[in-house]
């Protein structure tokens, strides 16, 4: 039997009580005050600095006195143009691309796998596999790589054990892609470009995946198209929110990365080397904030063609 | 001519689940045929052993004399509309109605005036610019429909076709199925748990139990003739009487079936107790205990109704108590 004598608004006293109440009947402030913080932090202080640096840009260097002189001009930009650093950017965007494009195609089966058939345990072994490497160092990884790829490394020891050395000393020999050793050729830069962020394209992918429902493959196989055509025509296009996404991240990390190529690869620097390079020993902050603002400017193109071409429809 | 479906003793099972167990039927061509039963009865797997997503663990599929077994989806000459739709949020109207006339390699013009056609007929022209989510989901159903019968299927499947869509809807579209198949002539299978669905618009129902069919049979057969007590229980909620109980009040010893339609309040019959009623507008449900057993009572409307507590006497016609055989 219902107590009849029971207030219709429970008591609850106290100054939190009140609070709680007031913001509830003012959920407009409770927005605001979550977001203050954030905003005020990304507004101000992210975007403010971002926005000094990209000011120095336009400022240039007294190739005399090695001072900056606060008037604006384009003379920097002209400098990224000379063959020197033209070659940096060049080979950068160049690695990049490349890093990208074999990290999607890696990381395309192993998030299709994921996303359709792992369950439970399996689930686990794969977020486990994903991430494990993210939770050792950098540094670390990048040396054990180093030794992995070295003339006395693991590898060439497997590939001398299994007499097919001559095959590395023949790639090698390859113009541009080849060098002394794996581990101070540009191969060995890309490889470890690809291992390190591999794990930020296999997220993004798995989880566009996982949006996917399975009726949709079933319905693209239903009217008549066979696994490549259900593949390019369905499967592509609704994960490449996903892809896209993750290139991104590989993108613009490999864009930036100034440590990878130092220790892994040839002495020809990278736009992250040169930004380093410009504003610590050489003092040029003008010609750094210059090559900072490359990535941005390709990343901003990137993505413009990627909405043109489509790559969000399925969003 | 051979039948547009044939299962000969198919059997699917999921380790030891028996979603489909032994099941052989013959669909006819040009029927309009539903399958019948509540969720997990094998229902839906059997569409989708037609459909080519599941291949049976025993048995074969035939689809006109044709066995099935190691062919795929994309190979058959079938198309499903499916209980999501599930058409593709990156393509508009026309390109989802068109997908299956691209992949088969047609010509874009000639692709678009069969796609148009198609949403002729389904009554969405001039649709094919707008994207599946701008539309209701009628619309919806209708497209999938659209993309399906583009594809001039010998056998159009459907997944609980009217499941998503409000009652009204629901009605409309059933008498639109029903004339779209008179007119395009090809053999329906539909999937449902709705046994007023199947009873209006099937020609024929195959009703799911447990991975078997209990019954196959015309809506009047099914209806009227149940096989089984799980048919009469469960196409029309009729009321189910064990042997003992026909015994005592027909004197026969089987299980009965006894439509609550049937069951009229008479000055002399058998007496039962009212224990309950719930209007229902066309008429009011009165459940009922009679010598120890539940039933169920229809009073049509207009007609007088007793209160809970009475004690009414009850009777039936003659052929109202439709015998048949045990579970």
């Amino acid at each position: 039997m219902a107590d009849t004598a029971a207030p219709a608004i429970p008591p609850r006293e106290g100054a939190l009580a009140r609070a709680s109440d007031a913001l509830w009947r003012r959920p407009r402030l409770l927005l605001a005050m979550l977001l203050l913080p954030p905003v005020l932090w990304l507004g101000v202080i992210y975007l403010g600095a971002l926005f000094a640096l990209l000011a120095q840009s336009f400022f240039s260097i007294d190739e005399f006195t090695g001072l900056i002189r606060y008037q604006l001009t384009l003379k920097t930009y002209r400098e990224l143009l000379t063959p020197a650093n033209s070659d940096i950017i060049l080979r950068t965007v160049m690695t990049a691309a490349l890093v990208t494009l074999a990290c999607a195609v890696i990381a395309f089966p192993i998030a299709y796998f994921a996303a359709r058939y792992a369950r439970g345990r399996w689930k686990a072994v794969f977020y486990l596999g994903v991430m494990l490497p993210l939770w050792s160092s950098y540094l670390v990884k990048v040396y054990s790589w180093k030794l992995i790829l070295a003339k006395e490394g693991i590898l060439n020891w497997a590939l001398t054990e299994l007499r097919l050395s001559w095959l590395l000393e023949a790639y090698l020999d390859l113009p541009v892609v080849g060098g002394n050793s794996l581990s101070t050729s540009p191969t060995g830069t890309f490889l470890v470009f690809v291992y390190v962020w591999l794990p930020f394209m296999i997220l993004p992918v798995q989880a566009a995946l996982e949006r996917v429902p399975v009726s949709m493959l079933e319905a693209s196989g239903d009217l008549g198209a066979h696994p490549a055509q259900t593949f390019r025509h369905v499967l592509l296009p609704l994960a490449m929110p996903g892809v896209i996404a993750g290139s991104i991240f590989t993108f613009s990390l490999t864009l930036g990365d100034y440590i990878i190529p130092q220790i892994v690869g040839t002495s020809a620097r990278f736009i992250g080397q040169a930004v380093y390079q410009h504003q610590g020993t050489a003092g040029n902050i003008p010609l750094a904030a210059a090559f900072a603002v490359v990535p941005i400017l390709i990343m901003g193109l990137y993505l413009w063609w990627a909405k043109r071409q489509g790559a969000f429809d399925a969003l | 001519m051979p039948a547009a479906v044939e299962f000969v003793n198919v059997s699917r099972h999921f380790g030891a689940v028996r979603a489909v167990d032994a099941v052989s039927v013959e669909i006819a061509a040009g029927e309009f045929f539903a399958l019948l039963g509540p969720s997990g009865s094998g229902k839906t797997t059997c569409l989708r052993l037609i459909a080519g997503f599941e291949q049976p663990t025993r048995g074969e599929v035939r689809i006109f004399g044709e066995s099935m077994v190691g062919v795929p989806p994309y190979r058959r000459a079938v198309n499903t509309v499916f209980q999501d739709y599930a058409l593709f949020p990156h393509l508009n109207v026309i390109d989802n109605v068109a997908y299956g006339l691209r992949v088969a390699g047609k010509g874009a013009a000639e692709r678009r005036r069969e796609a148009e056609a198609a949403l002729e007929l389904v009554q969405l022209p001039g649709y094919g610019g707008r994207r599946p989510s701008e539309l209701s989901g009628g619309q919806r159903q209708r497209v999938a429909l659209a993309r399906a019968l583009v594809m001039k299927p010998r056998v159009l499947l459907l997944d609980e076709p009217l499941g998503a869509l409000d009652l009204k809807l629901r009605e409309q579209m059933q008498e639109e199925l029903k004339a779209l198949q008179r007119k395009v002539g090809i053999t329906f299978v539909f999937v449902t748990h709705d046994q007023g669905e199947a009873l209006s618009m099937a020609d024929r129902i195959a009703v799911f139990n447990d991975g078997r069919i209990e019954q196959v049979g015309t809506p009047d057969e099914v209806y009227n003739r149940p096989a089984k007590p799980f048919v009469a229980d469960f196409v029309g909620s009729s009321n189910v009487l064990p042997p003992e109980v026909t015994d005592t009040i027909a004197g026969r010893q089987a299980w009965a079936s006894l439509r609550p339609e049937a069951i009229r309040l008479v000055a002399r019959g058998h007496p039962a107790r009212v224990v309950a009623t719930a209007f229902l507008g066309t008429a009011t449900r009165l459940h009922l205990e009679m010598a120890g057993r539940d039933l169920t009572a229809l009073v049509p409307r207009g007609a007088e109704v007793p209160r809970p507590g009475q004690t009414v006497e009850i009777g039936w016609g003659e052929g109202d108590l439709h015998l048949m055989e045990g579970p």
